[in-house]
């Protein structure tokens, strides 16, 4: 994804304005307290996010690089386009000539038409990671999905445990009360320090 | 020679036949009886191991004796085949493959039923489970993959060779290795299995096969870094892992390998995860028939598949078939697998474990989803799509993050509550001395800000930083402890605290040599790559490197005939070392290979230690110059000590424990408390 040159300049403008600007604690003992400083730290956390979000973009060899990795080489090694080395291999060959044919293209050339041009000549199979477009979005949705019920599932589980009722004694044994047990433990733990 | 084989197969299947059904008869009988029928399966499960490994000289032999009547041996060898890859015919192909994998099952079967005496109940379960794995591959030996199957023809005069990429070293120990892990999990998968059917009481199974897990998990890791180190020293693309699904299918019971040995210790210390030890040990070794299928059937396209054959059918079968044997034990047995106590604290090492069990799951389920999303896609869209390294790259690496984090922070925790006091006091020292990596980085020039893969790198590094303060802090702990008691200097206190408690410390060294690993992979996104068409007397600069081209010369032998670059290397003005990139051209099997060399810069570098990576691609067809790749990929090297220290750490902990030292009480104790021991 390469931003255009305007752009990402003020980008940098709006984050050079904010990062200079009087410090909190100034702020404050400037008596502006009608929410300028949220405000500005709140800009400032925002370029500072768009400028993570939009990094990357750069000269030509970069995107070369950057679109070289998102494709696969498809003579059958498996490879990504600029990794695949192997001995007398000719579709890597061509493939890296036509990308650098449709970046010598020049701006008007996005990185999503270059790749489209290789996914009309190779086929979907070119790009090497799904595309967050369709049915293909289940890809990238699924495992962090899996996460988040796995950690609900975590909490659930860690909650059940801890109220879970104290198992049956035999008649005549007693437990302890909490704050028994964890001073026995710290004297445990101090004598053996381990 | 071939009737030989074919024979053997065929008795060593009758005899697994037959400890199988003996064994199964006999474990409802009580009677003397039964117990006389039980008998006769165990010696029949010992013959199998005989008539197996019969089978397998026999196929080594005909190799050694260039005995090409057999299609296999045809396929994978030649006359001129060095000796050691002669031997290495044996797992080179699909059938002498499977042949191997039977033949490490029976090995494998054979020790446990020697040791039967141990707990003769439950191993007579066992081995009837082992029986039954047994079977299966004894039958796709005797009708879908026949290793000792015949040319058809005339014969021919000599083999087509074996595949070139297979001829280097550690391929004749990397896939003994990964079939050692893969097999191995039969055995604790079998004793699990067993002791749900017969609600074998309490947790004896896990003591009976925690070392068979461990001595597994360390052959399985093994195999995989190999198969990684194999890729980067004979591939040539200056890379060690791409997420292919034959790789993928050797990482995934890995995973739940390591979450199993993990999880198990909450069995074991607090009698909890009983349903969830017993799942993952059926799915590590579900995921190991899966990788089989994988490899075997042709379903998914990779550069390490054997042939596309029928027998991916017999493996899903089997799969299907074994899932629902698992599926049913753990649903009807489930009362039998209730936990005996509870929870006290968030804070805790349990929690920590069940997390770090959540992570290794979830990172198992991205690599199985993204290697079968292209069959899924092509079900539901009518297209395949490629699901490749920036798929995993940026899914993976983000929750492999939070469980390195988990790695550092999980054993200053302790068992059932952690006090906030305690937390503080352990954690100070890793966090302060992590955090000074990370700002060094920052002033050394790395910037995260600037690209993601930086970024990535750089927690990566914090946190490996933060795994390694925290292993020393508690050996430097406990090693002052016991040398202020015992009056030792501290390096010996720190080997006799190892001693104490193996499994601790062992498990301790094991995580430093995962953060070495880590290390070893955070320098990928400062890789460099040149090249460059050389002529003599050319130079290539890299990195701190000038590579300056002093000859090529050619030589032949009855194997292959190959040609090679001469690069003298210069660092700072100084020659430091000659490297010698190779090309190869097989004459059997007329295919050509290159053959990297690789420079650690250990002398110069040490800490942060570099490879230099040179690759001699061929010539150009036009202008017939020689061309030169040449990578430095720093810390590379770090993966392998980081494997050396993992296997040293398993060693460790697989030695039997020293007597504890007795320490006088300073006041009496009221009351006697339990509290659980520090795993």
């Amino acid at each position: 994804m390469k931003f255009p040159f305007r752009f990402r300049f003020w980008v940098a403008q709006r984050f050079s304005a904010a990062i200079s600007a009087p410090s909190l604690p100034a702020l404050a003992a400037e008596g502006q307290r009608d929410g300028k400083s949220a405000r500005r730290l709140f800009h400032a956390l925002i370029l500072c996010a768009a400028i993570f979000l939009f990094m990357g973009a750069g000269d030509d060899s970069a995107r070369f690089k950057d679109l070289g990795h998102r494709m696969m080489c498809t003579c059958g090694c498996g490879q990504v386009l600029l990794e695949c080395n192997h001995v007398g291999c000719q579709s890597s060959e061509k493939m890296r000539g036509e990308l650098q044919a449709a970046l010598d293209k020049g701006g008007s050339n996005s990185d999503d038409l270059v790749l489209q041009g290789f996914v009309q000549e190779y086929g979907p199979t070119v790009i090497a990671a799904p595309t967050a477009t369709g049915f293909n979005r289940v890809a990238w949705i699924m495992p962090f999905l899996v996460l988040a019920l796995g950690i609900a599932f975590a909490v659930h589980v860690v909650r059940s445990w801890k109220n879970r009722p104290e198992p049956a004694l035999a008649d005549g044994i007693t437990i302890r009360p909490g704050s028994e047990l964890d001073e026995f433990r710290r004297r445990a733990r101090k004598e053996t320090d381990l | 020679m071939s009737q030989i084989g074919s024979f053997a197969l065929l008795l060593a299947l009758g005899l697994s036949a037959y400890s199988f059904l003996a064994g199964f008869l006999a474990l409802f009988g009580k009677d003397a009886a039964s117990a006389r029928l039980g008998e006769t399966a165990r010696r029949a499960g010992i013959a199998t191991f005989a008539a197996v490994l019969l089978a397998g000289i026999v196929l080594v032999m005909a190799a050694f004796n260039n005995d090409f009547s057999i299609a296999y041996i045809f396929h994978h060898s030649n006359r001129d085949l060095p000796a050691a890859y002669k031997f290495a015919v044996l797992w080179s192909g699909q059938e002498g493959s499977l042949l191997f994998w039977s033949l490490l099952l029976a090995g494998y079967g054979f020790v446990l039923r020697l040791r039967y005496k141990t707990d003769q109940r439950l191993f007579a379960y066992a081995s009837v489970i082992i029986a039954s794995v047994q079977v299966f591959f004894l039958l796709i030996l005797n009708f879908a993959a026949l290793p000792f199957g015949l040319m058809q023809g005339s014969l021919p005069a000599d083999g087509s060779g074996l595949n070139p990429l297979l001829q280097y070293p550690e391929m004749v120990i990397h896939p003994p290795m990964l079939y050692l892990g893969y097999v191995g999990f039969t055995v604790p998968f079998a004793f699990a299995l067993g002791a749900l059917i017969m609600k074998y009481p309490g947790d004896r199974w896990i003591h009976i096969t925690r070392r068979w897990t461990m001595v597994t998990w360390c052959f399985l890791t093994i195999g995989v870094f190999l198969g990684a180190h194999w890729a980067y020293a004979v591939l040539g693309w200056g890379g060690y892992w791409g997420w292919d699904p034959v790789e993928n299918a050797s990482l995934m019971p890995w995973l739940t390998g390591t979450a199993f040995l993990h999880s198990v210790m909450m069995q074991e210390k607090r009698g909890m995860l009983k349903v969830w030890n017993m799942s993952l040990i059926f799915a590590t070794f579900l995921l190991s028939m899966l990788g089989t299928f994988l490899t075997r059937s042709g379903v998914i396209s990779s550069v390490h598949a054997f042939a596309q054959s029928s027998i991916g059918t017999w493996f899903l079968v089997f799969i299907v078939l074994t899932l629902a044997v698992c599926t049913f034990f753990l649903v009807a047995n489930r009362s039998y697998l209730k936990s005996e106590h509870k929870l006290e604290s968030l804070v805790s090492r349990e929690s920590s474990f069940l997390f770090n069990n959540l992570l290794l799951l979830v990172v198992c389920f991205t690599i199985l989803w993204g290697t079968f999303f292209p069959i899924l896609s092509e079900f539901v869209q009518g297209h395949k799509v490629t699901v490749g390294p920036p798929f995993f790259n940026r899914v993976a690496v983000p929750v492999a993050l939070l469980l390195l984090l988990l790695t550092a922070v999980g054993p200053l925790l302790a068992w059932r509550k952690t006090s906030l006091e305690s937390l503080k006091r352990n954690f100070l020292f890793p966090a302060l001395g992590s955090l000074t990596i990370g700002v060094m980085m920052i002033v050394f020039g790395v910037r995260p800000w600037e690209d993601p893969s930086f970024f990535y790198a750089t927690m990566a590094a914090v946190l490996s930083a933060l795994v390694i303060f925290t292993v020393v802090s508690e050996f430097l702990r406990g090693g002052r402890v016991i040398a202020g008691k015992s009056h030792q200097n501290l390096l010996s206190a720190m080997i006799h605290l190892c001693h104490r408690n193996t499994r601790r410390y062992g498990g301790y060294i094991v995580h430093f040599g995962v953060a070495l690993v880590v290390i070893g992979i955070l320098g990928t996104p400062f890789n460099k790559e040149v090249e460059k068409e050389m002529g003599f007397g050319d130079k290539i600069s890299i990195g701190p490197y000038t590579l300056v081209c002093q000859s090529y010369t050619q030589d032949d032998n009855p194997n292959y005939a190959n040609e090679w670059a001469i690069m003298n290397v210069f660092r700072s003005g100084k020659q430091i070392t000659t490297m010698y990139p190779e090309r190869r051209f097989y004459k059997a099997s007329q295919q050509p290979q290159t053959l990297p060399r690789i420079y650690p810069s250990f002398r110069e570098d040490f800490f942060l230690v570099s490879d230099l990576y040179l690759v001699y691609e061929g010539r150009n067809e036009t202008t017939g110059q020689p061309i030169i790749k040449a990578h430095v990929n720093p810390l590379v090297p770090w993966i392998w000590i980081g494997l050396i220290v993992m296997v040293f750490g398993t060693i460790v902990a697989l030695v039997p424990n020293a007597a504890a030292v007795r320490v006088a009480a300073t006041t009496p104790i009221r009351a006697p408390a339990h509290v659980g021991a520090g795993d």
